[in-house]
């Protein structure tokens, strides 16, 4: 039977939405406050689907997955200025932009055709949700 | 379409032991989930519900309804209970997140999916059963 297991894993870093591509004025109209260089305290919630074994019931192997995103998330990003990262070299660090950099991350760290999808939670209100459809 | 979402909270306790293995396999896959005296959790489970508002109710599930049919389908099983020793599907399924998400629906289906209409439509199409607020499993009655 296919069912779905999901973790979310806590992590703060800095970042500040601005982009070459626009003057300074723009880039003020376009992000306001998001302009400066600022941090947040994100929920990655990471969704993986598949078969729940008869033996032991589950669907994953926690501490593989735990692994993963220690590895390609946490060590990544956790604590740490967005912006300098090689990964948002040509790209804004939005939370949209970071969502999908995550789900590509996993993607490809985990067993293939496993990962359903990851949300971040930028603050309590707003968060951002990146599947396997795109 | 509306999909609609409701909460409620129940507290169990249960152990995880698969009878076919040796002591030591238990102990190495489940860790401190296998005492076998058992530990508890504070769980939430969510049921979303998708379906048309009515055009006269607007409703797409009458919510107090619903909540009924959680309670006594689901909550009056678990709540306050041993999930090994107090739930029958779990006499020979170990109830791990994952397989409490399985057994809620099946425990949930026929009452809200079911041919009388109660449910005015409204088709039931995930479960989630969270055991902490980190940790979380979801049916959505796939084979």
């Amino acid at each position: 039977m296919n069912a779905y297991f999901g973790r979310r894993y806590m992590m703060s870093a800095s970042h500040r939405l601005n982009t070459p591509v626009l003057s300074a004025e723009q880039n003020r109209a376009v992000y306001g406050k998001c302009n400066n260089t600022h941090g947040h305290n994100y929920v990655v919630e990471v969704l993986v689907g598949g078969e729940v074994s008869p033996a032991a019931g589950m669907v994953v192997d926690l501490a593989a997955l735990d692994e993963a995103v220690r590895e390609q998330v946490m060590e990544r990003f956790d604590h740490s200025d967005l912006n300098l990262n090689p990964l948002f070299a040509d790209r804004v660090p939005t939370t949209e932009n970071l969502c999908r950099t995550i789900f590509a991350l996993l993607r490809d760290a985990l067993p293939a055709g496993r990962l359903e999808h990851v949300r971040v939670e930028e603050t309590e209100n707003n968060f951002f949700e990146c599947s396997a459809e795109g | 379409m509306i999909f609609l979402t409701r909460r409620a909270t129940f507290s169990a306790s249960h152990y995880y032991w698969n009878d076919a293995w040796p002591e030591e396999k238990n102990r190495q896959v489940f860790g401190r989930c296998a005492n076998r005296r058992g530990h508890g959790h504070n769980y939430t489970l969510e049921v979303t519900v998708a379906g048309d508002p009515d055009p006269v109710t607007g409703f797409v599930i009458d919510l107090k309804w619903l909540k009924n049919v959680m309670e006594r389908e689901v909550l009056s099983a678990y709540d306050h209970k041993h999930l090994n020793l107090d739930a029958p599907e779990f006499e020979h399924a170990i109830p791990t997140t994952e397989n409490i998400a399985i057994a809620a629906w099946k425990r949930l289906e026929p009452a809200i999916n079911g041919a009388d209409g109660t449910a005015g439509g409204a088709k039931l199409t995930r479960i989630r059963i969270y055991e902490t607020p980190e940790i979380f499993a979801e049916y959505r009655g796939e084979a």
